[in-house]
């Protein structure tokens, strides 16, 4: 009893401190610095995009929003449209998730419920060297190693079994779609790996030791009861690595075949958005030219929001549905 | 304090020779430039030797031709560099913003583009035809077997494979003395692409940088795209010759790039000229200056007596530099005429 009233003595005590007291005792301190870098982070945000969107204004003006949906690219005449990037940044993104997570969730099963402790920390570190590799490195892999392998050995049989489907037609060029979709799935498996490692192994013992106690198999534990635990931490992991999909530049422009056309084959080449930033931003001549390019970055800016924001709604509703 | 000698005499070892250094660093005029990357190499190496000659430190940021013709227009650079000649709008603007003050080029060096294959079974240079070279990039010319290919290049055993262009794709001064060769030569392409530093490619795969390309020709069988004079020459590449306006098929070299600039009978007062497609024995047709850009006044007399000083220099002594670099020099008539330009500079 007494020291109850001990602690709620305090706590008044502290309560009525003055805010002079409060700054010599550090709490306002460190609240206003962390308030200020909090602040600050979303101030550079949005200068970003006021910036974007103030030197966008010649081509909002040309083309209002119709600039979406034209796939006219032809800085001679002035046509300017955001389409083919638009749809070659979410095809390839979309391509590397496809072959991304299946196996970035399978290796990150193996390492977290299968391997030995000791071989699983060894690996996880190997496999997170991966992300520390420069994208420029990934586009010479993807040039020199990749693209003849995928020539030589990938499209030949695909062809000849899925060669009726509309997305396997077409000349191949080595440079294409499904090149810069293996490319970019390589670069972010490993956001995928050690992200959903993690949730797994945050995932507690008890549901795995219940699982087990009541007949389990050691498979059923983890795929009935530890996967389903950990599928919000996980598909949160393949939400980070679409993001570095979606803004990757060196690496797709050195694979992507850099063609601004919107075709249904994953064979042909096309371009992303942060591509064609990077090789004709600094060439490109006139207002209209630049504030295309500039838009275009701002497109590129609202569409990782919008995704972001999809994810983050199919994360919650997914929980809520595990909850009930 | 006291300090030991032993220490005085480091400190005089250490400080002193900074402080002589920035005696004569103080009273050094420095200018800013910004621009073409194609001359950076040269420009480099330029800025570097004038610097004992002309007392002068000048800086180059090689951001793209594009990045020159902005920095000059908006005055952050004291002067800027382009591989393309400015458009009268571009030098309309240039007025616009700086009071009426005319906008001076200077042509610097030579440079070009060649056609670089990779055609399965073909081991020596091939020839084309201004035609061929256009239907092949509008994508009209399919086959390695085209006939347009075929009767330039009598013996060669053509295969019958697909044609796979190869194209820059970032922005590029190489690229607009390619489009600007190709709509010479072909009506068609003139109409439907135009010429730019990037233009809308009606055929082929787009490839950053020179690097980029060749190396994707070494890569795909049966491809074409083409490259820097420069590049090719340092890389050993292979690549073929073109036919001129007089019917000859010349292969690019130091020689017939200044040839092409020396064929070129008027040059214009304001020097902008394309020299592409021009007439004449041992003229390669695909070739461009490269211009420095240089308001037509400059309040800052220090400024303007080192800046004058340096284009002086560059177009006379500088061209000595040039060769061992790869780059053709100026013909001496273009000479002559820039440094009565020069003179204009107030």
């Amino acid at each position: 009893m007494a020291s109850t009233t001990h602690i709620a003595d305090v706590l008044r005590r502290r309560n009525n401190r003055s805010f002079f007291e409060r700054l010599a005792g550090g709490d306002e301190i460190a609240y206003s610095i962390t308030l200020i870098a909090a602040v600050a982070i979303l101030a550079i945000v949005a200068l970003i995009v006021l910036e974007l969107w103030t030197h966008s204004t010649p081509t909002v003006k040309t083309f209002g929003f119709g600039f979406l949906t034209s796939s006219a690219w032809d800085p001679n005449s002035g046509k300017f449209g955001a389409l083919p990037f638009i749809y070659g940044t979410c095809l390839t993104s979309f391509l590397a998730l496809l072959i991304a997570v299946p196996l970035g969730v399978a290796a990150s099963v193996f390492l977290a419920e299968m391997a030995p402790p000791k071989l699983s920390d060894v690996l996880t570190f190997l496999i997170e060297l991966l992300a520390a590799v420069p994208s420029v490195i990934y586009g010479l892999i993807g040039i020199f190693i990749l693209v003849p392998a995928i020539r030589d050995y990938l499209v030949q049989p695909l062809k000849a079994v899925f060669g009726f489907l509309p997305i396997f037609q077409g000349d191949f060029y080595g440079l294409s779609f499904l090149s810069a979709g293996i490319v970019l799935s390589i670069m972010v498996v490993p956001f995928i790996i050690s992200v959903s490692r993690e949730v797994l192994l945050a995932v507690p013992t008890e549901l795995r030791e219940a699982a087990l106690a009541l007949g389990a198999t050691k498979w059923e534990a983890t795929w009935q009861i530890v996967l389903p635990a950990a599928s919000t931490g996980i598909i949160g992991s393949a939400f980070l690595a679409l993001a570095r999909a979606l803004g990757e530049t060196m690496a797709v422009t050195m694979v992507v075949g850099n063609t601004p056309k919107i075709t249904a084959s994953l064979l042909s080449p096309g371009y992303s958005i942060a591509a064609v930033i990077a090789n004709e931003f600094a060439e490109a001549s006139g207002d209209l030219y630049v504030s295309s390019l500039i838009f275009l970055g701002l497109v590129l800016f609202g569409l990782t929001i919008v995704i972001n924001a999809l994810a983050r709604i199919l994360i919650l509703t997914t929980t809520r549905r595990g909850m009930k | 304090m006291t300090l030991t000698p032993a220490f005085r005499n480091v400190l005089k070892a250490t400080i002193l020779p900074f402080l002589a250094a920035a005696l004569p660093l103080a009273a050094q005029t420095s200018l800013t430039g910004a621009g073409a990357t194609f001359p950076a190499p040269i420009y480099t190496k330029w800025f570097a030797e004038y610097q004992s000659v002309g007392n002068v430190q000048i800086n180059y940021q090689a951001n793209g031709s594009g990045g020159g013709i902005k920095a000059i227009t908006d005055g952050t650079v004291d002067f800027g560099a382009s591989d393309m000649p400015l458009t009268d709008e571009q030098i309309k603007t240039f007025k616009e913003r700086n009071g009426g003050t005319n906008i001076l080029l200077f042509p610097t060096v030579l440079g070009a583009a060649v056609p670089s294959y990779n055609v399965p079974g073909v081991t020596g240079d091939l020839k084309f035809t201004g035609k061929a070279l256009a239907g092949i990039f509008l994508g009209s010319i399919k086959k390695w077997n085209d006939p347009e290919i075929a009767k330039a290049n009598p013996g060669v055993k053509l295969p019958d494979d697909n044609i796979v262009v190869v194209h820059r794709s970032d922005g590029s001064g190489t690229t607009f003395c390619w489009t600007d060769y190709l709509s010479k030569v072909s009506p068609e392409w003139s109409s439907k692409v135009g010429k730019n530093t990037s233009v809308n490619w009606p055929a082929g795969l787009g490839a950053k940088g020179n690097d980029g390309v060749a190396g994707l020709i070494k890569q795909q069988k049966g491809s074409i795209g083409y490259v820097e004079l420069i590049y090719a020459v340092k890389n050993h590449l292979a690549y073929g010759s073109v036919q001129n306006k007089s019917g000859q098929f010349v292969k690019a070299d130091l020689k017939s790039v200044t040839a092409a600039a020396a064929a070129v009978k008027t040059i214009p007062a304001d020097f902008r000229v394309s020299i592409t497609d021009q007439p004449g024995s041992g003229v390669y047709p695909i070739s461009t200056y490269t211009w420095l850009l240089v308001p037509a006044k400059i309040s800052d007399a220090a400024k303007r007596q080192a800046l004058t000083g340096f284009l002086k220099w560059a177009i006379t002594k500088g061209q000595d530099l040039v060769e061992p670099l790869d780059y053709a020099r100026l013909p001496q008539a273009v000479v002559a005429k820039e440094e009565k330009q020069i003179a204009l500079i107030h």
